[in-house]
């Protein structure tokens, strides 16, 4: 079990793939498709029965699994919600997937559950409750979880630290591992007007345990982490600049909306793994 | 600022529309929080869009959409998982529609429907396995998919033929209010209606009544031979549907 403070960070795995979605599953299922693991979303699945949970089960059969949830909410100022986390707990018993993830955010506050991840203000009081609330999570699941960095559209000051700084000290006080979603970065560079470059150097290295590549929109104002597009060249560049500086990590792309042919999304995992397997043999 | 005020305040925004907290959050936060609140009001939208297709089909685009905002103003979502936010919205038709109980009647069913869809496994048993069974004693176990909503109208043939892209039939007022009766059977979501002499065997059952106990109110209901042969027609109906998972032996009531 793991204890708050220690060196938990999961174990790593280099490999490339896929977040798994529905327009995919049967092809998932009728071949093999090339991909090292995919990546499921952890609520989709935490159910009592029924066909998503056999379908899961089957997809286990075949492939690696990844569990990456959305509703954990970290960031309550009121803490874990004990049911969600009984449920989850039940899942990765059963599955026993590659990693168990969820976001630097907060969903849900006193009975209200705004099912979008809500930015958190980067201040030692946050980063209290946060770790307090990961450590709660490591304790129930019995492993390392890893934290993904968000896209956010709100800068809340005043700040204590930066969001890479928030992410050090988080990983330090817990154990935990990072996902480093390098389109989050971009995103949020764009609007908060920091250096996406700074950020990639300043987060822990030796923690990322996992990379994700989407997309995202511009709307008016800003951007939008939309995951409805193919990578765009700004977040390539930014993967390729930060892949050298990581041990070994699974890449995969996340595609949410407009989801393409299946085809399509292995093209654009065959640029991560021209990216990321150049580099990380250059790093070894 | 605290953390939980913050919260607070982001809240009020997102689900009341509150002015006041939201410039508490921050002076220049306002493209921002539009995009927040724009994204959970669309999530809200698209998960009950998900969940009642076929109410949308039968009341319209404009009247569907007027429900979907009643609805996310009413109910504020609780729980963890946008699954749960469904169960509510029948109740929101019944209220938008008092005199039109085939609306939120096709919504109970189309939610129904889908909590069966995910509802927890349970094998269910065949006839060819009951045969030692001692029929005194024997207390009948049902599927945890199976739930029961009321039913006057004639919601069956309207969702068939949603479903089949039919023209649906008017609706009709059933001579009789009856019930629905909605399960999982091969992992496929089912539904028929039932009347309310099924109705009450089937609660009575689940609460405990044992089959021997069921043949004995028929009896007294319908007489000896007619009320045995509806007992016996309701276990192999039942049987064939799939909801027996279990028939265990109990001790035999007095």
């Amino acid at each position: 079990m793991p204890i708050a403070g220690e060196e938990i960070v999961t174990t790593p795995f280099a490999g490339f793939g896929l977040g798994l979605r529905k327009p995919h599953y049967a092809e998932f299922l009728d071949r093999r498709v090339e991909v090292d693991f995919v990546e499921v979303i952890s609520e989709n699945f935490m159910v009592d029965g029924g066909r998503p949970r056999a379908l899961l089960r089957e997809m286990r059969s075949r492939y690696p699994v990844a569990l990456h949830g959305v509703s954990m909410s970290i960031g309550s100022a009121d803490g874990l919600d004990g049911a969600y986390l009984a449920r989850l707990c039940a899942l990765v018993d059963e599955i026993e997937p590659l990693f168990v993830s969820d976001h630097l955010s907060w969903t849900r506050i006193e009975g209200f559950s705004s099912h979008d991840l809500l930015p958190l203000p980067y201040t030692r009081e946050a980063l209290d409750i946060v770790c307090a609330n990961i450590d709660r999570a490591q304790d129930a699941l019995g492993r390392a979880m890893l934290i993904e960095n968000p896209s956010t559209y709100i800068d809340l000051a005043p700040a204590d630290m930066t969001e890479w700084q928030f992410l050090d000290a988080m990983c330090v006080r817990t154990g935990c591992g990072l996902l480093l979603d390098v389109n989050n970065v971009f995103v949020s560079a764009t609007n908060h007007g920091f250096d996406a470059i700074a950020y990639l150097d300043g987060v822990p290295h030796d923690r990322v345990r996992q990379v994700h590549l989407a997309g995202h929109s511009q709307s008016k104002e800003l951007l939008i982490d939309t995951h409805d597009q193919p990578v765009p060249a700004s977040v390539w560049d930014l993967y390729a600049h930060v892949m050298p500086l990581l041990g070994p990590v699974a890449s995969m792309i996340e595609r949410d909306d407009d989801i393409p042919p299946l085809a399509d999304l292995l093209a654009e995992l065959s640029m991560a793994r021209r990216i990321g397997g150049q580099t990380m043999r250059r790093a070894a | 600022m605290t953390l939980i005020e913050l919260q607070r305040d982001m809240r009020a925004w997102l689900a009341c529309d509150d002015e006041i907290a939201a410039k508490r959050i921050g002076a220049d936060a306002a493209p921002g929080l539009r995009v927040y609140q724009n994204n959970y009001r669309a999530q809200l939208a698209a998960c009950l869009e998900d969940s009642f297709a076929r109410t949308r089909d039968w009341i319209g685009e404009e009247a569907f959409h007027h429900a979907i905002v009643a609805h996310v103003e009413r109910v504020p979502p609780s729980s963890w998982t946008l699954d749960a936010y469904p169960r509510d919205f029948p109740a929101t038709l019944a209220l938008l529609y008092p005199d039109d109980p085939d609306v939120a009647e096709l919504g109970w069913l189309e939610c129904a429907l889908s909590e069966a869809f995910v509802a927890a496994d349970a094998a269910a048993v065949t006839a060819g396995t009951l045969g030692a069974i001692d029929w005194d004693r024997a207390v009948l176990y049902f599927t945890p998919t199976l739930d029961l909503g009321p039913l006057s109208t004639n919601i069956p043939a309207i969702w068939a033929a949603l479903a089949a892209g039919e023209m649906p039939p008017a609706v009709a007022v059933l001579p009789e209010p009856g019930s629905i009766l909605v399960w999982r059977q091969d992992q496929v979501s089912r539904f028929r209606a039932i009347d309310q002499i099924e109705r009450q065997a089937l609660l009575a059952v689940r609460g405990g009544l044992s089959f021997a106990a069921l043949c004995g109110a028929m009896v007294a209901a319908y007489g000896q031979e007619d009320g045995i042969a509806r007992a016996g027609q309701l276990l192999g109906q039942w049987l064939a549907d799939g909801l027996i998972t279990a028939v265990e032996e109990g001790s035999i009531s007095p």
